[in-house]
């Protein structure tokens, strides 16, 4: 249950103003694919395009490809709900439904969509995916209790679970630690860890011991200066990006040279 | 190891007594109907705004002398706020106090159950039920016009309105929530003129003339409803796949949906006591009139304005129809606040 994706050429586009151009990339399956460079280069933008999350900003398009196991994204008569549905998004700010419970947040993708579900397999899917998220220990007597009253750290693997309980192949991250403490980061990277046997994973990190830690591949984005399109600099595995990159501009960054 | 000491609190404790600020006030009040009985007599206005002033000075000065400038400052602040809002609850509280105590002078169920079929004269017997049945069609039939068309509008405003259009409709809104009510009126009573002829008359003209009214207050409020919910959640609900428009019933509309109903009660608050366009609309009539579509109707406010303007004991019922008319606003803010009570969301931290 997990798919891999073939970046060719993508640009992407607000307006007039091109964000990030000419990406080229594979992200493999059942792998963590992490994303660094400095802020404005363009991974929040790639990353939303990669579930069409992009088209709900006023103006912003793409062009170029992204394959997933044969199907391109955003070829005509691919419905971007039913992308969403296959490559599922956790955001930087943890963002429960406030009007929900926690089980209910889990349940949002089904009852959002008007599907039907029966109460024991409700209850299931609760627990499958809040144990898969690591937190159904800490709120299995809670259930009821709304998502606002958890704190960020367990918001964030409520968010986790809601996502992986529509049953993606994909599971885009968006900086999903930069709101939380150290210890709620550690819960989260040992998750990561955990679904990427299930799923393939794309995570947006500023935290270079975060990216080492979790990630299989890791891809560099940079940009030439306020204004320019954001670049795919370079992409590798992990250990080699951190040990051995072949850009110098790679190397500054990582060691904390610039950005 | 050296003990810290706890640093020194700046602020000290008032060193005036707590009743410092009543015998001022009753100093000042004494002072004042000293003063006015120099001049022509006292009046109770004139003591207490005399009072009043000679408060906010003697307590400003007794305060900078006893306990220091910040704090005269302090209690300067603090008389005028609570001054401000004394005045300000005055016309609230003196009206409910009018109107309940004229009121109560034919309030009773009978008034609330009879109506005005057969009473002439000094009669003190009859009641406001047809001006009630009156009000909650016309009003009804104004809510089901303007509350679906108001909320679809802010939501198109607000979900899918891009460019020239949405910003044509937010001027047109703009423009029409000030529209004098009998412009409204005359809008409505011409309209039906041109398709139904001069003879018609009904609750629902009445009701299509609320409904100009209400419309833009319910966009308005919904809009702006809307624009608090922050757009995490609908991101939220994208992601996981949930279409455009399921997104807007369930999540958007579901999490402003307290604030919603607080505004639509205010809009209905706003037009239920319209008079203008319903005398011109609706007219008036003596008894219950249970078709919406044919014939005149009473309502509440032109029963008032009728019944005030014949004077003698027909003036009792103005008041009793006065009392109804805020009762029955109250029992709607009643059902608002419950109502947004059970949707808002519960247990934020
Ligand atoms: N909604 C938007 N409308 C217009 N420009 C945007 C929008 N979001 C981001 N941008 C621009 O796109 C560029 C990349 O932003 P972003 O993807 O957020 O960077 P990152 O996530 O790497 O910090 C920035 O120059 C930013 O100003
Ligand atoms: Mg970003």
């Amino acid at each position: 249950m997990s798919k891999r994706i073939d970046v060719n050429d993508l640009n992407v586009y607000y307006g007039d103003f091109l964000a990030v151009e000419g990406i080229d990339m594979v992200i493999e399956a059942r792998s963590v694919t992490a994303l660094i460079g400095p802020s404005g280069c363009g991974k929040s933008t790639f990353l939303r395009t990669l579930n069409r999350m992009h088209e709900v900003i006023p103006k912003a398009y793409v062009t170029g490809k992204a394959v997933m196991d044969g199907q391109d994204l955003y070829g005509p008569g691919v419905d971007p709900v039913e992308v969403r549905r296959q490559v599922g998004m956790v955001f930087q700010r943890p963002n429960p439904f406030p009007t929900m419970s926690i089980a209910d947040n889990v349940l949002a993708g089904v009852r959002l969509n008007n599907r039907r579900i029966s109460k024991s397999d409700a209850a299931d899917l609760v627990e499958r995916s809040l144990t898969g998220a690591n937190l159904w220990n800490e709120v299995k007597d809670r259930l009821n209790l709304p998502g606002s009253s958890l704190s960020g750290g367990q918001q964030q693997r409520l968010c986790i679970a809601r996502a992986i309980a529509v049953e993606p192949q994909v599971l885009l991250m968006d900086e999903p630690c930069s709101a939380l403490d150290p210890i709620s980061t550690l819960a989260i990277e040992e998750l990561i860890s955990e679904l990427k046997n299930d799923y393939t994973i794309v995570i947006v990190t500023h935290n270079m011991q975060q990216a080492a830690r979790v990630s299989d591949r890791t891809g560099f984005f940079n940009i030439a200066g306020t204004g320019k399109p954001g670049h795919l600099i370079e992409m590798d595995d992990t250990t080699t990006m951190f040990s051995t990159p072949s850009e110098k501009s790679t190397e500054d960054y990582i060691s904390g040279r610039f950005g | 190891m050296t003990v810290t000491t706890p640093p020194v609190p700046v602020r000290t404790t008032r060193k005036l007594p707590k009743w410092a600020p009543v015998a001022v006030l009753a100093v000042s009040l004494l002072l004042a109907l000293g003063i006015q009985f120099l001049g022509d007599g006292p009046t109770i206005a004139g003591v207490f705004f005399i009072g009043a002033i000679l408060f906010a000075i003697l307590m400003t000065v007794t305060s900078r002398v006893v306990e220091g400038e910040r704090w005269a400052k302090d209690r300067l602040a603090t008389t005028l706020v609570t001054f401000a809002f004394i005045i300000a609850l005055i016309p609230l509280v003196s009206l409910l106090w009018i109107v309940v105590g004229d009121g109560l002078t034919r309030f009773s169920w009978d008034f609330l159950t009879t109506d005005m079929t057969g009473i002439f004269g000094q009669m003190v017997e009859g009641g406001a039920f047809h001006a009630i049945i009156g009000t909650v069609y016309v009003t009804g039939i104004a809510s089901i016009i303007a509350i679906p068309l108001g909320i679809f509008t802010a939501i198109y405003l607000v979900e899918y309105g891009r460019g020239p259009l949405s910003r044509g409709i937010t001027v047109l809104v703009d423009v029409m929530t000030g529209i004098p009510s009998i412009v409204a009126g005359l809008f409505a009573f011409t309209l039906f003129l041109v398709i139904f002829g001069p003879a018609y008359k009904a609750a629902v003209i009445g009701g299509v003339a609320l409904a100009v009214l209400m419309t833009p207050v319910v966009v308005r409020s919904v809009e702006e409803m809307l624009r608090l919910v922050p757009n995490e959640l609908r991101e939220a609900s994208y992601a996981l796949g949930v279409p455009k428009w399921l997104t807007i019933v369930k999540v958007v509309l579901r999490t402003a949906i307290a604030g919603i109903t607080t505004g639509v009660m205010i809009a209905i608050a706003r037009v239920i006591g319209e008079t203008a366009p319903l005398l011109l609309t609706v007219g008036i009539a003596t008894g219950v009139n249970w078709d919406a579509f044919d014939g005149r109707i009473a309502t509440l406010p032109v029963f008032v304005y009728r019944q005030y303007a014949q004077g003698g004991a027909s003036a009792d019922r103005a008041w009793a129809g006065a009392l109804t008319l805020i009762l029955i606003v109250m029992l709607l803010n009643l059902i608002a606040r419950l109502v947004s009570r059970y949707f808002s969301p519960k247990g934020v931290r």
